[in-house]
């Protein structure tokens, strides 16, 4: 027989949007349990292996949908132990998004400025850093050195890497074993245990019911540590309030599969779901034209053979992130490293006579793989994803024993989205092949359809109740108790790297959700510090929680 | 047509060999080859370890490899028939094949209109894992011991501890003009 533990506050996943809200509500004296569907692993864990069985599948999923597969963190500390660290804010104009509702798509009270607070707590915490071109690799140079050729700017990507620590392995998709790489298992998640959050890994929530006191009851399934197919167990814990957090690509599936006990979601639980515009180029690049063009050459005297060096992303162009340009023709260009195992499959040989992603053209490519450089589009889509039916249980049904996956998600990008991403190709080519520097061409989407590391929008804020499943606090409608603090809440695409935003925007729901955890009698208070004990960011911050807290 | 297609795991084995060579080709391993149709020099997906990563158990694919290539060699044999082209009986039907001829058939397999593309897509993309990633072997192992794919791709190598380290890695100077809207904290504005 199974029995029901009990809890103050479930947090369902642990990345961004779930360790945040885990350390204040821990820290603020609530009971917290931690529920993560994947496994929890130590720095020594985190190996440089690209085989099968090793950290590389442990912590990464990647789910293939009709027209979109998402790629996404599977581990405690979530997308953090996997993301690239790139911590860019959103540009001003991304706030004031129509995208396809006709109308601002963010709630109102919600700007650049009214959660530069937010940010700042995030940027103390973890903590994330401006960066200067000594830090920049050498695919980062180069990227840079080809956009001012073509009289474009190029900027170091403010990122949550300690310089000092980090190796320039870019081993970091399979987690970093250097802690360089700022993760929320340095910082969030540990503090939260130390204040007594409990964290259970290999715990998957399916789905939620009512529980008798008003609260809610979490059904959970246990997950066997080396194959993901397999379900070990299965247990309940109750809880007054739950802050889901288990991605954009697992959040809504959760409601949808809970709709049978909780009653009828909000009809944006599973629509609107955004790619952020993603998209990748591969540039192969003329090692002499490197060196006759833009006179770049290393200490050894080669130019660039350097594709493997470095720690992802670290130079962007933003000339294009311009408010005064039109809704759908404003990216960011970033230069990019993506490890093989995915980032060689999607690539597309240039000048090829027959197939482009794989044959002799193919092959040939590989040849020159260290020449290398992948150049990541972020662009304005159209919320165009819906999720189908949920599986019978997690998010996708698993092929492989860890990583690949089958889901439920549809995702034919409109005309709008599709404009941007011939706009920035072409952006793209133009840059890189000029002067003969490079061979450009975007990886391919017959394949798998588009793709996405940044899923968003899933389930998102917004103050029309049609269009937004959460109000502007990230409580869900007709739901009251249950919070939506991940990247399934950010209304659509942001034209950068999300998790800074998304860690914001959970940071800015905290007070909201230790709200009602004291309205359901829970003793505990809002005002942490940082995890490390610093405490300007916190300053900041408390004056706005009365905005943020509807009474 | 070949007699055996649906009973013999070498005839299973060399069908799947010579999908994965189809997409990331390789030279012939022996003269007599024929799984392998040397369309490049240099080890392929097959050197490197294609069959090993399908049928590791971590893949998924294990259970379906039977009835993969088995289809693999239906959609052969009908390729051939549908041109008339007598297929050599002594191989299996996609081995029979010239490698042109597999490519296209690759190409159509895998083409967004097909309904079984997913299967298909699956199969190449673990025979390029297994080019790109060795995915059946430790990776610093596969670099050590000369594995086709990594060595042709010119995977460095790691330090003696198994980890990469690579400690000259940066020009070391301002490349661009950054952005004139930069924020103070190195954002866009």
């Amino acid at each position: 027989m199974t029995s029901t533990d009990s809890t103050d506050v479930l947090v369902v996943g642990s990345g961004f949007g779930g360790a945040i809200a885990a350390y204040h509500l821990a820290a603020g004296g609530a009971r917290v349990v931690v529920l993560e569907r994947g496994p929890w692993l130590s720095s020594t864990e985190l190996t440089h292996d690209f085989r099968f069985g090793t950290s590389s599948t442990r912590v990464f999923d990647f789910v293939i949908g009709d027209g979109m597969s998402v790629l996404s963190g599977n581990c405690v500390g979530g997308g953090s132990v996997v993301y690239f660290a790139a911590m860019p804010r959103a540009p001003r104009f991304v706030f004031e998004r129509h995208g396809s509702i006709g109308r601002r798509m963010w709630p109102a009270t919600i700007s650049r400025d009214s959660l530069e607070p937010w940010y700042d707590r995030v940027a103390e915490a973890l903590p994330v850093t401006r960066q200067d071109w000594s830090s920049v690799p050498y695919a980062g140079g180069l990227f840079a050195a080809a956009c001012a050729h073509a009289g474009r700017t190029a900027n170091p990507v403010p990122t949550a890497v300690d310089n000092d620590l980090c190796v320039n392995c870019n081993w970091m998709m399979a987690g970093c074993r250097f802690d360089a790489k700022r993760s929320l298992l340095l910082n969030y998640l540990p503090a939260a245990v130390a204040h007594g959050a409990q964290v259970r890994p290999l715990h998957e929530v399916q789905h939620l019911e009512r529980a008798d006191d008003g609260g809610y009851r979490a059904h959970y399934s246990l997950i066997d540590e080396t194959d993901y197919r397999l379900e070990v167990g299965s247990g309940t814990i109750d809880a007054k309030v739950v802050v889901l957090a288990a991605g954009a690509g697992a959040t809504p599936v959760i409601l949808q599969r809970s709709a049978a006990s909780l009653g009828a979601m909000p009809a944006a639980v599973g629509r609107y779901f955004s790619g952020n515009g993603e998209r990748l180029n591969t540039a192969i690049f003329d090692e002499e034209r490197i060196r006759d063009v833009l006179g770049l050459a290393r200490a050894d005297g080669i130019p660039y053979q350097a594709y493997q060096v470095g720690k992802g992303p670290c130079v962007a162009s933003w000339d294009r992130l311009d408010g005064s340009l039109p809704e759908y023709s404003r990216y960011s260009l970033e230069q990019l490293y993506f490890p093989p195992g995915f980032g060689t499959i999607l690539a597309q040989a240039p000048d090829a006579s027959g197939p482009t992603w794989f044959g002799v053209a193919k092959k040939e490519i590989l040849r020159r793989w260290q020449s290398w450089l992948t150049v990541f589009i972020m662009s304005e889509d159209d919320n165009e994803g819906v999720f189908g039916p949920p599986p019978s249980s997690g998010n996708a049904t698993r092929l492989s024993q860890q990583t690949l996956g089958r889901g439920t998600l549809r995702y034919r990008p409109t005309e709008n989205t599709l404009h941007g991403w011939a706009q920035a190709d072409a952006d793209i080519r133009e840059i890189m092949e000029r002067d003969g520097l490079a061979r450009v061409m975007p990886w391919t989407n017959e394949v798998i359809g588009a793709y996405t590391v940044h899923p968003l929008a899933s389930c998102r804020i917004g103050d029309d109740p049609q269009t937004s499943a959460l109000d502007d606090r990230h409580e869900l409608r007709g739901h009251p108790g249950i919070f939506v603090t991940d990247g399934a809440a950010v209304p659509g695409a942001l034209t950068v790297n999300p998790a800074m935003t998304i860690a914001a925007l959970a940071e800015r729901a905290v007070p909201a959700i230790v709200h009602a955890a004291q309205q359901r009698g829970v003793r505990v208070t809002y005002g942490a510090p940082a995890p490390d004990g610093a405490t300007s960011g916190r300053r900041a911050a408390l004056p706005l929680v009365d905005g943020v807290v509807r009474q | 047509m070949y007699p055996d297609a649906g009973a013999d795991d070498q005839a299973r084995t060399m069908t799947l060999e010579a999908f994965a060579d189809t997409i990331l080709p390789g030279e012939k391993r022996w003269p007599g080859d024929r799984a392998v149709a040397g369309a490049a020099t240099g080890g392929g997906s097959v050197a490197s370890g294609a069959v090993d990563v399908l049928r590791m158990p971590e893949s998924g694919m294990a259970p379906a490899l039977e009835a993969l290539a088995d289809a693999l060699n239906d959609h052969a044999a009908a390729y051939a028939a549908e041109r008339g082209a007598v297929l050599d009986e002594t191989v299996p039907p996609f081995v029979a094949l010239s490698f042109a001829h597999r490519t296209e058939l690759v190409q159509a397999l895998t083409a967004l209109d097909h309904p079984e593309r997913e299967v298909w897509t699956s199969l190449a993309m673990f025979s390029t894992i297994a080019f790109d990633a060795a995915a059946h072997l430790h990776t610093a192992d596969a670099v050590a011991g000369g594995h086709p794919g990594l060595t042709t791709m010119r995977f460095a190598p790691p330090d003696a501890d198994g980890l990469w380290r690579f400690p000259e890695y940066s020009y070391g100077r301002r490349l661009a003009r950054p952005h004139p809207h930069t924020t103070p904290s190195g954002s866009p504005a």
